[in-house]
């Protein structure tokens, strides 16, 4: 149920997320959703796209340094109290979120949630336990 | 094994008193033979007849490689050509090559030191040593010959190159001992495995490498691949050649100094006075021995320290740490000497990987900042912003800790670092921009 995201570590200089966009574009590949993370010194972007293979190499091919991680895409309903009934369920079950970012969904009344955890499989189970719909990588890319 | 047990295990205050007794005599020797000295003598106010205690050395002169090439070809020695009976010189890759001259004592010497090394490294008389270092002007192929011999040992003069054929004969020989720079050692075992001969089914059970610096990574990445045990050979045609100092086979901790020849002393590079003992500086070499071009505080460049303590193979010689830089690629930050190999040591230590890396300095008023950049490839790399930032301050701390510099650490892309020829540029010092 893990879905795939790449992170791709930047430098903070003018025009390092448009080489990044660029290299995308040029090898005919989709953004699902995207966070940056950043200090004064450099960032670190995190993306879901629709070819994470090709991605990864394109982008390590134009210097980059490309990483990939585990991360589990949730659907939450779009609604006050949506995020809190996870997040809660989360707390209670011991695992931390390292990072979130979110994304909605164009036809569903829902928003996408993509959560990197500490615990990453034991986040899982308990969010399938309690009936959470996980969206499966392979969904996930073609959003 | 030790060649000359009683030499060799000297104890300190009778070692110290043949140094002393030998470094008047060449005083004397090279004050009145050699115009050079004469004059830098002069200079410096001393005679040799001031010299009472091994702590004067620190009032005479220096002698640098300049020096050397000054007085190209013979302008250093101290005896008649007549007398002389070999020379050899340096490759003179950054100028004019430099010479050295040895009498037919200074060879039996040499070759009588290099002996030492092969026993110190485990080698008898018994074993067939195979010399890969180059023959000819330069000193480590017959430097090597010579000792090889005077251990008695069958000697094979394969001198550099042909490294197929050499991978043959290793083999149809069954050389014992493998003597050549460390990366020749690689390319030679490469070589050989390419052909269908591994190290590791020979005989061959010891590598005596010199001529250029290596690490202690390098040392067991051969060892491993080879089978056999690596050891460092010190030496610098300016003073004889390889055999100024060796490392034990017991210990493999630092190469032992031949110090009833050389009088070794470790200096601060900028202030160029003796360093506290155990500190870190560059190596200084006076002869004491060498007849026809003798060298009074020759500035080695290496910078290195001077271990005293008893070592287990019970020679009473120093032994010298690798050496962990030339002080020409030194800087000085605030005060601080640094190295970039020392830089280089904390980051293999902080991650155990060989990151690219880049030293700035820069000044900001009247401080001098250094900047550390170190390119993050994908096993530094993390997704997470705190895992980056918890590297940088370990970086930052262990630099601190080991060298008393404050440094910013900066992650950058790779390729980030300018790189010429292959080579990465470790310093770009932008004080005078």
């Amino acid at each position: 149920m893990k879905a795939e995201q790449i992170s791709i570590f930047l430098e903070n200089r003018t025009g390092r997320l448009e080489e990044v966009t660029r290299v995308l574009a040029e090898a005919g590949i989709s953004i699902r959703a995207l966070s940056l993370a950043d200090t004064s010194d450099f960032g670190i972007l995190r993306l879901i796209v629709s070819d994470h293979e090709k991605a990864k190499k394109a982008l390590k091919d134009s210097g980059f340094t490309v990483g990939r991680n585990a991360v589990v895409a949730v659907e939450v309903s779009d609604k006050p109290g949506g995020l809190h009934a996870i997040l809660n369920l989360l707390n209670a079950g011991g695992v931390n979120v390292e990072y979130m970012y979110a994304f909605v969904h164009q036809c569903e009344r829902s928003a996408v949630i993509i959560f990197r955890f500490d615990r990453t499989d034991q986040a899982i189970e308990l969010l399938q336990k309690n009936n959470i719909t996980i969206i499966p990588g392979d969904k996930l890319y073609t959003i | 094994m030790i060649f000359d047990m009683d030499i060799e295990t000297l104890p300190r205050e009778e070692l110290e008193a043949l140094q002393l007794k030998r470094l008047q005599t060449q005083c004397e020797r090279v004050y009145a033979n050699v115009a050079f000295y004469r004059r830098a003598f002069d200079e410096a106010g001393i005679k040799p007849a001031d010299i009472k205690s091994l702590a004067d050395l620190r009032y005479l002169p220096f002698t640098e490689k300049q020096d050397l090439r000054n007085h190209y070809p013979f302008g250093l020695f101290a005896v008649p050509k007549d007398n002389v009976v070999r020379v050899h010189a340096s490759s003179g890759t950054t100028g004019r090559a430099t010479v050295v001259g040895y009498t037919q004592r200074d060879i039996n010497i040499w070759g009588r030191l290099v002996a030492r090394c092969f026993a110190a490294a485990g080698a008898t008389r018994r074993d067939i040593i195979h010399v890969a270092y180059g023959y000819g002007l330069f000193t480590g192929g017959l430097g090597a010959h010579y000792g090889a011999e005077e251990l008695g040992a069958i000697t094979v003069p394969v001198s550099g190159g042909g490294t197929r054929r050499q991978a043959m004969l290793l083999k149809d020989f069954g050389a014992t001992v493998l003597c050549c720079t460390p990366s020749y050692s690689l390319v030679l075992y490469e070589t050989a495995l390419e052909a269908g001969i591994d190290f590791k089914e020979l005989p061959l059970r010891v590598g005596v490498f010199g001529a250029e610096p290596w690490t202690d990574e390098m040392r067991r990445d051969i060892e491993t691949k080879m089978g056999i045990k690596a050891i460092d050979i010190y030496g610098l045609s300016e003073v004889m050649g390889p055999g100024v100092g060796i490392e034990c086979a017991e210990a493999q901790a630092g190469a032992h100094l031949m110090e009833d020849h050389f009088l070794c002393e470790v200096i601060d590079p900028v202030t160029k006075e003796p360093v506290a003992p155990g500190e870190a500086g560059e190596l200084v070499i006076t002869t004491l021995t060498k007849e026809a071009q003798p060298v009074i505080r020759y500035r080695t460049r290496d910078i290195t320290r001077l271990v005293y303590t008893p070592c287990k193979c019970g020679r009473t010689f120093a032994r010298m740490q690798r050496v962990h830089g030339r002080s020409d690629d030194m800087l000085i930050i605030r005060g601080v000497n640094v190295f970039p190999s020392q830089i280089e040591s904390i980051l293999l230590e902080t991650e155990g990987l060989t990151p690219h890396y880049q030293l700035v300095v820069r000044r900001d008023g009247n401080l001098d900042t250094l900047t550390v950049q170190v390119e993050v490839d994908e096993k530094l790399f993390s997704d997470e912003i705190k895992n980056l930032q918890r590297l940088e301050g370990k970086i930052q701390k262990n630099i601190k800790e080991f060298l008393g510099v404050t440094a910013q650490v900066k992650l950058v892309e790779p390729r980030a670092i300018q790189r010429s020829e292959g080579k990465a540029k470790r310093i770009l010092d932008l004080r005078n921009e």
